[in-house]
């Protein structure tokens, strides 16, 4: 870990009571959902962390509590530092505060999260879905959710596949 | 298959204007299916006459699934949807995910390996800002742009044939180094592409800088200042065009930028002639980086020979049984990586292109995501047309250099 | 100047009516102005300088489905774009082809997922396959001939069944 990120992670360490890990030289912090919009704006304005480079979770799906990690990878422009924070979000409730009016980008990557994983952004200005049509079912990055692998016609399977195919109308 | 559905204004009652429930202002569709749009990019507007009031870009017509699909897939054969994820840009995207998977397992690369990739990716950004220029001189009413530009792209593409036996998505960067060797030919046609092209960049500048319409159209439109763009998350050329120097290869070197003498073009303007001057500068500056890598490339081998993640090379294994296994080894179950994630960012011809990678300690991906220029570069966009001409929006569009693939993924 | 010059004085041509249609309607077939994914990259590529399409007569890309009669499906197409893809077929003038180019218009390619037709075939009826992924622009421009070649052979008996 960077020497310079150090008092700025223990700050936020104080104040929300986040959790350090460490891995290939990079900081991530465990902070609670509830704490996630406080931890956000404190480094912003604080530490100078302009830039959310990206905004993602992870589903680790048989596990319940926590079943999703939100992932919000900040970067300074100006101290030219990264860090990311990281929030455990249950399965029973997936939900978490809205970063939309601390990074604005977090609009539209908190309407992708919503329509991959289900999580719901609470206070969320504009919450539809962004890449799936309006009308799926389901969120498609979740473990649960299948692939959706069709079977590869081939010589063997050719007319099995030729029947179960859809066709359009001329 | 779904049919379309009819959409009501009252879904996007939170994103227009009183005026447009009363009809005194019209809401205008364009897209999916348009020109300008570069792709299959749908935009809603509301207009007043010709002004944009309200713009609401509609995504997703492009939604590849490339993020569920490698996860089913281990880290080698993973690497083809990269190439298919940006495809202005599919070395970079290589470049991009094989130093996510190298920092993830700890993997290092060669010396010469680092600088075949450079050149490499520095072409292609070159080749990128191409098919931009071209499309952006078409959008523009520039037709000869396009030949021009096109005409230059084919020549890199001909270098990226010679090196990988393909014109585009070459998948020529691997984990651990390259796929293979360079031919002989490769120095002097890199040589001679970059003789030639310095003054093809000059004569692109003598057609559109000066140009009094080409002024017009663009000078004071799409004004966009430095901290919109850092809370829309906006990184490439474009945030240099409002006058942050943020270029990922000076800031975080890797693959041995840091060794490479050359400028980060920026203007203050912030606006559509600014990013067309950036890129521009761009040009040159990738071409100084190649002269630079071609002339520094060091001899040597190009892939790691750790062979838990490499593949041993042919000859090897007629003669070695333990390369025989490697090689077997990895070509069917592939390498594990550790139960942990990285991310992992590289400065792509639109701007920070990331890779969060995460590992289950098997030979596939758990988890990954794409952070891709396009998207946050494109959010932006609402914000900046507010208040100019329809016409305006597509030089905008086409000055922000968008990719839907890059933006669906 | 212009054709009796290549072809001497020819007088009088006789040919059937329907091979005058044929050959009319494949020395101007106006593709439509629509991309998809990275092979839209490749359609350009061929429009543009160094394999320069308008030799086969295809220099007109019409941006609107109601003036072109080819539809070129140069890309993937996602559940999403299913639909406007259809509707757009269906406001294309009969009569119409399509051609798919790239395996993932083809047949889904590597992406083999949710969100993708497993081949655009599902959507549109195609009339000629270019495989590659993505095809070079050579490949596009073998696979129009191609289509050239079906039209040409194409009878009014066909397309009155076709078409009703």
């Amino acid at each position: 870990m960077d020497k310079r990120l150090e008092p700025i992670v223990k700050d936020v360490q104080e104040k929300f009571g986040a959790t350090l890990a460490e891995f290939r030289e990079e900081a991530h912090l465990f902070v609670a959902a509830e704490k996630i919009v406080g931890a956000l704006t404190l480094l912003r304005d604080t530490h100078k962390f302009e830039l959310l480079s990206a905004l993602t979770a992870s589903d680790y799906y048989p596990q319940t509590t926590p079943r999703f990690h939100v992932i919000y990878q900040l970067s300074s422009v100006e101290k030219n530092l990264t860090l990311q924070v990281r929030v455990p979000v249950n399965e029973a409730n997936p939900q978490v505060p809205t970063a939309a009016h601390v990074y604005k980008v977090a609009n539209w990557r908190e309407r992708e999260v919503f329509d991959m994983f289900g999580i719901v952004f609470e206070g969320h200005p504009d919450p539809r879905r962004i890449l799936m049509p309006e009308d799926t079912v389901g969120h498609p990055l979740r473990k649960d959710y299948p692939l959706g692998y069709e079977e590869p016609q081939f010589t063997f399977n050719f007319d099995e596949i030729r029947v179960v195919k859809p066709a359009p109308k001329e | 298959m779904s049919q379309i559905e009819e959409v009501s204004v009252d879904q996007f009652k939170h994103l227009v204007s009183e005026r447009a429930l009363t009809g005194e202002t019209m809401l205008l569709n364009m897209g999916p299916q348009h020109p300008s749009t570069h792709g299959v990019l749908r935009v809603l507007l509301e207009l007043d006459g010709e002004t944009i009031i309200n713009c609401v870009p509609d995504i997703g017509y492009l939604h590849t699934g490339v993020e569920k699909n490698m996860e089913a897939k281990t880290y080698q054969k993973a690497e083809v949807m990269t190439d298919r994820l940006d495809y202005m840009n599919p070395l970079g995207n290589n470049l991009s995910y094989v130093l996510a998977v190298e920092k993830l397992v700890d993997l290092d690369v060669p010396a010469r390996a680092q600088a075949i990739r450079v050149i490499l990716v520095e072409l292609q950004r070159i080749a990128s800002h191409m098919v931009w220029l071209g499309a952006f001189g078409l959008d523009l009413a520039a037709m000869s742009m396009f030949l021009y530009c096109f005409r230059e792209r084919e020549r890199i593409l001909d270098i990226f044939e010679l090196v990988s036996g393909q014109r585009m998505m070459t998948t020529y960067i691997r984990p651990g180094g390259v796929w293979r060797d360079v031919p002989v030919e490769f120095d002097k046609a890199v040589r001679e592409f970059v003789q030639m092209f310095h003054k093809r960049v000059d004569e692109y500048e003598r057609l559109l800088t000066r140009n009094p319409i080409f002024i017009d159209r663009l000078v004071g439109i799409g004004y966009l200042s430095v901290e919109t763009a850092l809370q829309y998350g906006v990184t490439g050329p474009n945030l240099r065009a409002s006058g942050s120097d943020w270029d990922l290869r000076k800031a975080r070197p890797y693959m041995g930028y840091e060794q490479y003498d050359f400028n980060i073009p920026t203007r203050p303007e912030g606006d559509t002639y600014a990013r067309y001057i950036v890129r521009i500068e761009e040009l040159r500056e990738s071409l100084k980086i190649i002269e630079q890598a071609l002339n520094k490339m060091p001899l040597g081998p190009v892939n790691s020979d750790n062979r838990k993640f490499v593949p041993p090379p042919r000859a090897e294994i007629g003669v070695s049984m333990e390369a025989l296994i490697h090689h077997f080894k990895l070509w069917t179950e592939g390498f594990p990586a550790p139960k942990n994630s990285v991310y992992s960012a590289v400065e792509s011809p639109r701007g920070e292109l990331g890779m969060y990678l995460e590992g289950d300690g098997g030979p596939k991906p758990y988890r990954i995501h794409l952070r891709t220029p396009s998207f946050d570069n494109l959010a932006v966009l609402p914000e900046i047309v507010k208040g100019h001409l329809v016409a305006d929006l597509v030089a905008i569009l086409a000055s922000i250099d968008i990719v839907l693939g890059d933006i669906d993924r | 100047m212009g054709v009796e010059q290549k072809l001497g004085n020819m007088g009088v041509v006789t040919t059937t009516l329907e091979n005058m249609v044929n050959w009319s309607r494949t020395n101007a077939m106006w593709p439509m102005l629509f991309g998809l994914a990275c092979c839209a990259i490749e359609m350009m590529a061929a429009q543009a300088s160094d394999y320069d399409m308008s030799r086969f007569g295809m220099e007109l890309m019409r941006a609107s489905p109601r003036q072109s009669d080819l539809m070129i499906v140069a890309g993937r197409c996602s559940k999403k774009m299913g639909p406007v893809l259809r509707r757009l077929y269906d406001q294309m003038p009969e009569p119409k082809w399509v051609i798919a180019m790239g395996d993932c218009a083809s047949c889904g390619g590597v992406f083999n997922n949710y969100a993708i037709f497993q081949g655009v075939d599902e959507v549109v009826p195609v009339d000629v396959y270019v495989a590659g992924c993505p095809p070079r622009p050579e490949a596009l421009i073998h696979g129009v001939l191609t289509l050239y070649e079906k039209v040409k052979g194409d009878t009014f008996k066909e397309y009155a069944v076709k078409y009703k």
